[in-house]
């Protein structure tokens, strides 16, 4: 895996959608009128950390659906930001788009600003599980959209799936994933359906009325995109992430995995620096108040122990191929039947000084934790 | 010289004591009706939840009788459970009389039979009082006529009363002061005191309770214990007022306390003397008998690091319960702990409650058990209370066990049930007596290890609350008693063995590998639970693994919220055993120990 500079990361959070989707429990509103207040809300909050960083290494526009926003929006927005810091002479830039909202025009001017990679919210090339996740977009809208990416010269994108629906097969599954590898992205999310408890899914399932997979299902599926998309040259670098190569990566991303700070601007986004984690409220008013009342709209504001630093280290490094250093973990566990059972069982291996967990491992990545860290 | 009485109040459970004793405790005004709480001498927030009285109290309270004579009235609250019977003797031992609370509505119960039969073993005046007339359903004649008939007193002599109300309480004190006599004895005797309780305080050393037969104690007297021979310098005496309030001396006929540099309660027995150093008694007090544990089982700190704490807990616990006792104790799975007896299961229940409450501890009781006897095939024999001991099968020449009398009370129509409870509890020898009409006393051999689990519980709910239970401990019987272990992944969990005959080992083990099997989360590892004795298997059961325990997406926001909550499941981790590769929580060790299933 190369190592990218440790040069910190932007993540912008534009908290807006058309129309929310019942799974997903980031923060965003659909009143597209308040988008003004909030561009001046986030320039303010530019302004607060100016002089505390000074460059980064990687820019992610996120959401919400950052496609909503319009050309002079993002204009005004990325050139408040490259006013006040330097990126990186080889920066990565992503956007998330939404498939609805690709246009040629839109495209030439995320070139025009900088923007090198995207990130396209497809989720499913299959029409009956794109209303069931109540996405605004068809299977053909996808289509569409990737042509158009492609037609426009994009060669980094990122594809977004879910998978792992009620009633979902093997079959099925595979079927939207060699679509996906035939518009030959550089990067695919395969996200396991993950039944948040705020979310209209959530009361669904609360309700009875949604049933989750089980999980042997879930762990086959799994599997299967594991096997699939290495077969197929992926590298699985993340518990839910493949890269067609290592240049690939996702730096943004791994910034976070990686201990690597990043600053994010906006409603209900969290940052990481110097040993602490600080986020903002999670609702556009309180964030944009906070600002006329000359207060900063940081919700609240963690002190890592050097306890927590380990404990993040390791569960974070074992969501990624990377792995965790073995001097992170204490010699009694790595002596210990656990830690024995765990490489036999073939969760992990232990390589060039890292424990770096297997395919199986990314099944219990947030078990391993308890263990390690004991 | 105020006159003195010394009572008791004694009472089926819910027929009213503590509220009876708080109401009395108000008509003195001896704490402001704002400062009142209900069951005032009950100070345990365990009593208080159960209802139950563990420790006595005791309360001396100043009352001007309608002639206009003063008394002081010392009332001795006595323990309320079958555990504790032998403190409930020795408080009687010190009162000249006892108030005999029956229900209105419930009439005569067992343990008011029990009560009076222990009242009538010490001479005691005894004045029944009929309490809570105000409930609807009080039958104020039937009572009359169960007492007159079940208890052979006369009914004419009971007072009404409604603790609740208020109602009866002035003619109880009057009656008090006639009845009762006052004590006899002579202040200038050589000292005779009988020690009824004792209690510990972290900033004044030991308080005796006792009652002076004869003799005067005050600060700078010589005192004696006559069971251990040791020698105490009083340093201050004085009467119970709900808190302790000084006293010259306390003389012959009173009820009160002493200090006398008496480091824990362990040094002072139930039931011991006390008397002058230089001058004393020829003979104790009668009725001492050193109380002895019937129920054994090992307590382990959750986390092997907490045993120093543990420790320390256990020797400020013992400081005010003398009853308990404990050494040093270590297992294979569970580490460095400690072998405790106790006078029963209510008490280990309280002991476990408190070390938990009272002082913080997370703890893993192991399978309490009774003491066995094994004859060996060298002529040798011994006792085990701990199943680590338990001895090579191939030298058990005869094993035996402790039997119980079993004494139960209940209306005539739960006789059927409760002959079967009995039964399946290897009960023998039942007899069955008509005390009065409708009621039955059934009377049963029983394996003391059958009764010291759940057998009173078990029974209170097939007699819907009405059957009550006493027992004595009457002998050693032949058995065929073998161990059971447990083990998880084939590792034996030491601490979930036990010794128990062999006709209950098949039931009981499947009962502890489905309680494991329940309590025990899924893991990254099948895991298999099984109940052998020796090397042959005979039950089983089996925890599935996780198949998938991950979470999808974790960005920058998602970091703080999975830290914490791992920083959560580790805390619980800290609640768990290591046992070969499994964790057990101690849910899963508390459960196993359980013999049912609500």
């Amino acid at each position: 895996m190369n190592i990218e500079p440790k040069t910190a990361g932007l993540y912008i959070h534009v908290p807006f959608c058309k129309t929310k989707c019942p799974y997903c429990d980031f923060y965003s509103i659909t009143d597209l009128s308040l988008i003004p207040s909030w561009l001046d809300a986030l320039c303010k909050e530019i302004d607060l950390y100016q002089d505390i960083f000074s460059e980064f290494g990687s820019l992610f526009i996120g959401g919400g659906t950052p496609s909503l926003l319009d050309g002079n929006t993002l204009d005004h927005l990325i050139k408040t930001i490259r006013a006040h810091w330097s990126f990186d002479s080889n920066i990565e830039s992503t956007i998330e788009l939404n498939p609805d909202d690709v246009t040629g025009e839109k495209l030439r001017l995320y070139r025009t600003l900088g923007i090198n990679r995207l990130s396209l919210g497809i989720q499913s090339f299959n029409d009956s599980e794109l209303i069931f996740l109540k996405r605004r977009h068809t299977s053909e809208g996808a289509r569409k959209a990737l042509r158009l990416i492609r037609k426009a010269g994009f060669k980094n994108f990122s594809l977004d799936l879910i998978y792992g629906l009620p009633g979902q097969t093997e079959a099925g599954w595979l079927t939207t994933l060699k679509y996906a590898l035939s518009y030959e992205p550089t990067h695919l999310s395969c996200y396991q359906l993950t039944v948040e408890k705020n979310t209209p899914f959530g009361l669904l399932k609360a309700e009875g009325t949604l049933t989750p997979l089980n999980e042997k299902t879930e762990e086959m599926l799994f599997l299967t995109t594991s096997q699939f998309l290495e077969a197929q040259g992926f590298i699985h670098y993340e518990i839910s992430n493949f890269a067609r190569s290592d240049n690939y990566i996702c730096r943004h991303n791994m910034k976070y995995w990686r201990h690597i700070p990043y600053l994010g601007l906006g409603p209900g986004a969290h940052s990481f620096s110097n040993g602490q984690r600080w986020w903002n409220y999670r609702s556009l008013e309180q964030y944009c108040v906070s600002f006329t009342e000359g207060a900063n709209p940081v919700e609240d504001l963690e002190i890592l122990t050097p306890e927590q630093v380990r404990l993040e280290m390791i569960y974070l490094g074992l969501r990624t191929k990377e792995g965790v250093s073995l001097s992170r973990v204490e010699d009694t566990i790595l002596a210990s039947t656990a830690f024995a059972d765990m490489k036999k069982g073939g969760l992990i291996k232990v390589d060039k000084g890292r424990i770096v967990p297997t395919r199986k491992g990314f099944l219990m990545a947030d078990r391993l934790p308890l263990i390690l860290s004991d | 010289m105020k006159q003195i009485r010394n009572f008791s109040i004694i009472a089926h459970i819910d027929h009213g004591k503590s509220t009876l004793a708080d109401r009395m405790i108000q008509y003195a005004h001896l704490v402001d009706d704002r400062q009142f709480r209900d069951q005032i001498l009950d100070s345990m927030d365990i009593e208080r939840e159960r209802g139950i009285t563990i420790k006595s109290q005791t309360v001396n309270i100043p009352y001007t009788s309608k002639k206009g004579e003063e008394y002081e009235l010392n009332l001795i609250d006595t323990p309320g459970h079958v555990d504790f019977s032998y403190e409930v003797s020795r408080a009687l031992a010190s009162c000249e009389g006892v108030l005999l609370l029956v229900d209105a509505s419930q009439g005569v119960e067992a343990q008011t039979l029990a009560n009076l039969y222990a009242a009538m073993e010490h001479n005691l005046i005894i004045i029944p009082v009929i309490n809570k007339i105000d409930l609807p359903s009080a039958d104020i004649e039937r009572v009359k006529e169960e007492i007159d008939q079940e208890l052979g007193i006369d009914p004419e002599t009971s007072i009404l009363c409604s603790a609740k109300d208020g109602i009866g309480i002035e003619e109880i004190f009057e009656a008090i002061i006639e009845r009762i006599p006052p004590p006899v004895g002579s202040g200038d005797k050589p000292l005779a005191a009988l020690i009824f309780d004792a209690h510990y305080d972290p900033f004044r050393g030991t308080i005796v309770s006792c009652r002076v037969f004869d003799g005067t104690i005050r600060s700078g007297t010589m005192i004696r214990l006559m069971y251990n021979n040791a020698a105490y310098k009083v340093e201050e005496t004085g009467i119970f007022r709900l808190k302790l309030e000084q006293r010259k001396e306390i003389s012959a006929g009173s009820v009160g306390y002493i200090i006398a540099g008496i480091k824990t309660i362990s040094d002072t027995r139930i039931g011991d003397t006390i008397t002058f150093d230089d001058n004393p008694v020829d003979k104790p007090l009668a009725g001492f008998k050193e109380v002895k544990p019937v129920v054994f089982s090992s307590i382990y700190p959750i986390a092997s690091d907490d045993y120093q704490s543990l420790l320390d807990a256990l020797e400020k616990y013992k400081l005010n319960d003398a009853s308990l006792v404990y050494q040093k104790d270590s297992s294979a799975a569970l580490g460095q702990g400690f072998r405790c007896g106790f006078l029963g299961l209510l008490h280990l229940e309280i002991v476990q409650e408190r070390l938990e409450r009272e002082f913080d501890q997370s703890i893993i009781l192991t399978s309490p058990s009774v003491q066995y006897r094994f004859y060996l095939t060298d002529g040798t024999d011994l006792i085990v209370d701990n199943p680590q001991y338990y001895p090579d099968p191939t030298e058990i020449d005869k094993a035996e066990e402790p039997f119980i009398r079993a004494s139960i009370l209940v209306p005539e129509r739960y006789v059927g049930v409760v002959m079967k409870l009995c039964m399946e509890r290897r009960g023998v020898n039942s007899r069955l007596n008509y005390p009065s009409p409708g009621r039955i006393e059934i009377t049963f051999d029983m394996p003391l290890a059958e009764v010291v689990f759940d057998f009173y519980d078990k029974l209170k709910s097939v007699t819907q609350g009405y059957g009550s239970f006493d027992y004595e401990i009457i002998d050693y019987r032949e058995s065929n008693l073998i161990k059971l272990d447990i083990l998880v992944n084939g590792e034996k969990v030491d601490a979930l063995s036990m010794i128990l005959h062999r006709d209950r080992a098949r039931e009981r083990a499947i009962r502890v590998c489905d309680k494991l099997r329940d309590e025990i989360p899924r893991q990254m590892f099948k895991i298999a639970i099984q109940g052998a004795i020796g090397g042959k298997i005979i039950s089983r059961s089996t925890v599935s693994a996780f198949r998938k325990d991950v979470t999808a997406k974790c960005y920058g926001g998602d970091i703080t919220r999975k830290r914490k909550l791992l920083e959560k499941q580790k805390k619980g981790k800290k609640r768990m055993r290591m046992v070969g590769n499994v964790e057990i929580p101690q849910s899963a060790f508390m459960a196993a120990l359980k013999t049912d299933d609500e």
